[in-house]
């Protein structure tokens, strides 16, 4: 496996070099064979490594050959038009695309190490490790505190009814939700203003305490005001999980993340430190989607 | 760039009027729908509860009874069977002698015992049996009269008739005139019409035995019918892979909905009573033939009501790492639970006005005992509304339409039941 890594590595440090004398237009894209990801694939000591991932939706490929490790205690944003995949490579991190029947994913995906996509892989444990966030805020329609215990509840991470409230109560707080609702635990979720209902899901997704968030357009639903301090809450969030953040606002991206990735077509176009990708993207996809060419 | 949208404008005004024109007559026939709808609920009404309610009120005979120790024993030495066994036909038959001392001739006194019905024996029995202090007094009851008379004084039997064309003579009628003027025949309320079972004789025919019948089915139904009718839809719904399987599964539940009941009662017959060897007319057999035929129809409500649960909900408890089955038990189900509920009811509603499959398994016998067990013969309220509307006699009709309304209160009952669940589940979140 090492050995499949240090191959990987040098093409494409290859790629990267022979990428800025010609670069490939957008059509090119699709027929290209060999191509590589622009950018800084690999970190050191990641989190979750992605070799090779291709998925299919029946006979339609979504997903590309995508490869891309995620580190530790990172922000990565995920960027692209519409379409480019780019949830559906976030959803292969726990494998939410199981849910799909016609979906199938092929290619390497390891969480710490450990290989996830095999056939005997509890989705269960692999779940509780890799929380999500859904585009549409979706409480329980049950009260707040449920809604918060529910993780804890199933997986059994508490023995008592005062290490749950301890929790939830820790939760809403990481949240930045407790202020607002610690007088009304016990009215329903679904009663929530739009922003505080989000929060209210990253309360729900951090009360399993997972290693990883997924959010898939946390904030595509929601006012600038609530935009804001869920921006906040993953900034503080960042220092004890690793999020990854799919955005369709480019703003954002560059706001709270620390590295970026341009998905195009079902390819990861080009990956590096978001500052890189915003002042000078190597790829021309990439500069002419962040400069508002198309997408 | 004004002149062109004027235009615009003036199109939309030149066929306004014949859009709001559209619009009244759509609504128009709306409203005539729904009043020929009422019109017939109401005529329907009318007519049930216009014939039926009579049922509910009986021609009861007062008559003073000597309770002689002669007949009936003294009181001391007379055990329990001696005076279960004892003729209170010929106490009740003395007693009307004494009150009509000018009859004489051997038919005038028959005719005049005729006056009370024949299951007065077992009325007056009942009561000097529960209380055999009585024996030796004289006492005043009220018995149940003839069917003949109850249509009488009822007003169905036309006075004006030939003598020879009417079922009751003219001496006859003297002597229900004399009773009524003396206020001694009466119309009081029909007791035995709600707690007895069927008889031949229409005054002595009661509902309970129907209705329990029908209860004990709907009891054994339910039990089969909604557990294994989620547990299929959730399974097909939630866990099934599609495949052509579960399409054929489907398309055959689709058909089963539709298969003619009675198929259903001969498939009771065939496997339940001669294959399985399951006991006739018993309810138990009736309810999982009603089960059966009920099955496709929760199914198909309930697989609708799990599919109008919005997917962000499975995904939200998944994503949170909750198995399928917690995201269904915890989540799903309970969300789509009224729906699923008003899905069965409306089955089992169905079920309970359901006849021809309990003709086949021989729920349409004349049972006289009220069943105490699920495989205690029985019928069931639509059977029993069948048979009365058999029945020859004219006081048969109204217990027909009775029973009707009996079977519309048993209905009314579910409906309201569905409606108290609906709420009460919909109001957990």
């Amino acid at each position: 496996m090492a050995g499949t890594v240090h191959d990987m590595m040098d093409e494409s440090s290859a790629a990267t070099e022979a990428v800025p004398d010609e670069r490939p237009g957008v059509m090119a894209v699709e027929e290209e064979k060999g191509f590589q990801t622009v950018g800084q694939v690999e970190v050191e000591s990641p989190r979750i490594s992605v070799r090779n991932c291709n998925v299919w939706y029946a006979d339609k490929q979504a997903i590309f050959d995508v490869s891309l490790d995620i580190a530790a205690n990172e922000v990565i944003a995920m960027i692209g038009p519409s379409g480019c995949g780019k949830s559906t490579f976030l959803r292969c991190l726990n494998r939410m695309n199981d849910t799909i029947e016609i979906c199938r994913v092929s290619g390497q995906i390891l969480l710490d190490g450990e290989d996830i996509q095999g056939k005997d892989v509890d989705v269960v444990p692999l779940r509780a490790r890799v929380g999500m966030v859904f585009q549409k805020p979706n409480p329980f329609p049950k009260s707040i505190y449920d809604n918060v215990a529910y993780g804890p509840k199933i997986h059994g991470l508490c023995r008592n009814k005062t290490e749950l409230d301890e929790m939830v109560h820790q939760s809403l707080v990481k949240a930045g939700l407790w202020e607002e609702v610690k007088d009304r635990l016990d009215q329903p979720g679904t009663g929530l203003s739009g922003g505080q209902q989000q929060r209210l899901c990253i309360a729900r997704a951090i009360a399993v305490d997972p290693e990883v968030i997924l959010m898939d357009e946390p904030c595509s639903a929601l006012d600038p005001i609530a935009t804001a301090r869920i921006e906040d809450l993953i900034d503080e969030l960042r220092h004890k999980y690793t999020i990854c953040i799919v955005t369709h606002s480019m703003q954002q991206a560059a706001r709270v993340s620390q590295r970026t990735a341009y998905f195009h077509l079902g390819r990861l176009i080009e990956v590096d430190q978001t500052d890189q990708i915003f002042t000078n993207p190597a790829h021309k996809l990439t500069e002419d989607y962040i400069t508002g060419r198309f997408g | 760039m004004s002149d062109k949208s004027n235009k615009t404008i003036d199109i939309v005004h030149a066929g306004l009027a014949r859009r709001h024109r559209k619009e009244r007559w759509f609504r128009r026939m709306g409203v005539a729908a729904l009043s020929v709808g009422i019109l017939f609920l109401l005529f329907l009404f009318v007519t049930i509860f216009g014939n039926g309610w009579s049922a509910f009120q009986h021609a009861q005979v007062r008559l003073q009874i000597e309770l002689s120790t002669s007949v009936l024993g003294s009181p001391e030495t007379t055990s329990n069977d001696e005076l279960r066994r004892a003729d209170y036909g010929r106490l009740i038959r003395d007693a009307l002698l004494d009150y009509f001392p000018e009859v004489d001739s051997r038919r005038e006194r028959r005719a005049v015992s005729g006056l009370v019905s024949s299951g007065a024996v077992y009325q007056l029995r009942d009561m000097v049996v529960s209380r055999p202090q009585l024996i030796g007094e004289v006492i005043d009851v009220w018995l149940v009269a003839d069917d003949e008379v109850d249509m009488l004084v009822k007003g169905y039997i036309d006075r004006t008739l030939d003598e020879s064309e009417r079922r009751i003579s003219n001496e006859e009628l003297g002597w229900i005139d004399k009773l009524v003027a003396d206020g001694r025949l009466d119309l009081r309320l029909n007791r035995t019409f709600l707690v007895s079972g069927d008889s031949r004789d229409p005054e002595m025919a009661g509902i309970l035995g129907a209705a329990t019948g029908s209860l004990l089915a709907l009891v054994v139904t339910m039990v089969l019918a909604f557990p294994i009718g989620v547990a299929a839809a959730v399974y097909l719904e939630e866990f099934a892979p599609r495949s052509r399987l579960t399409d054929l599964i489907e398309v055959n539940i689709n058909n089963l909905a539709a298969v003619p009941s009675i198929v259903f009662g001969l498939l009771g017959l065939a496997v339940l009573i001669n294959f399985v060897g399951m006991p006739r007319s018993a309810p138990v057999v009736g309810g999982v033939v009603l089960a059966l035929m009920t099955l496709p129809t929760i199914i198909i409500a309930s697989r609708a009501s799990l599919q109008s649960v919005p997917p962000s909900i499975r995904e939200a408890a998944l994503g949170m790492g909750a198995s399928r089955t917690q995201a269904v038990t915890h989540h799903v189900l309970p969300l789509a639970m009224p729906g699923v509920l008003t899905g069965a009811i409306l089955g089992m509603a169905r079920a309970l006005g359901e006849t021809a499959p309990l003709l086949m398994i021989g729920m349409v016998a004349f049972v006289v005992d009220i069943p105490g067990g699920f495989s205690d013969p029985s019928t069931a309220l639509p059977v029993q509304i069948f048979l009365w509307a058999d029945s020859p006699e004219r006081a048969f009709v109204e217990k027909t339409s009775a029973a009707i309304m009996v079977l519309l209160v048993f209905l009314l009952l579910m409906n309201l039941l569905a409606v108290y669940l609906r709420r009460k589940f919909e109001r957990r979140w």
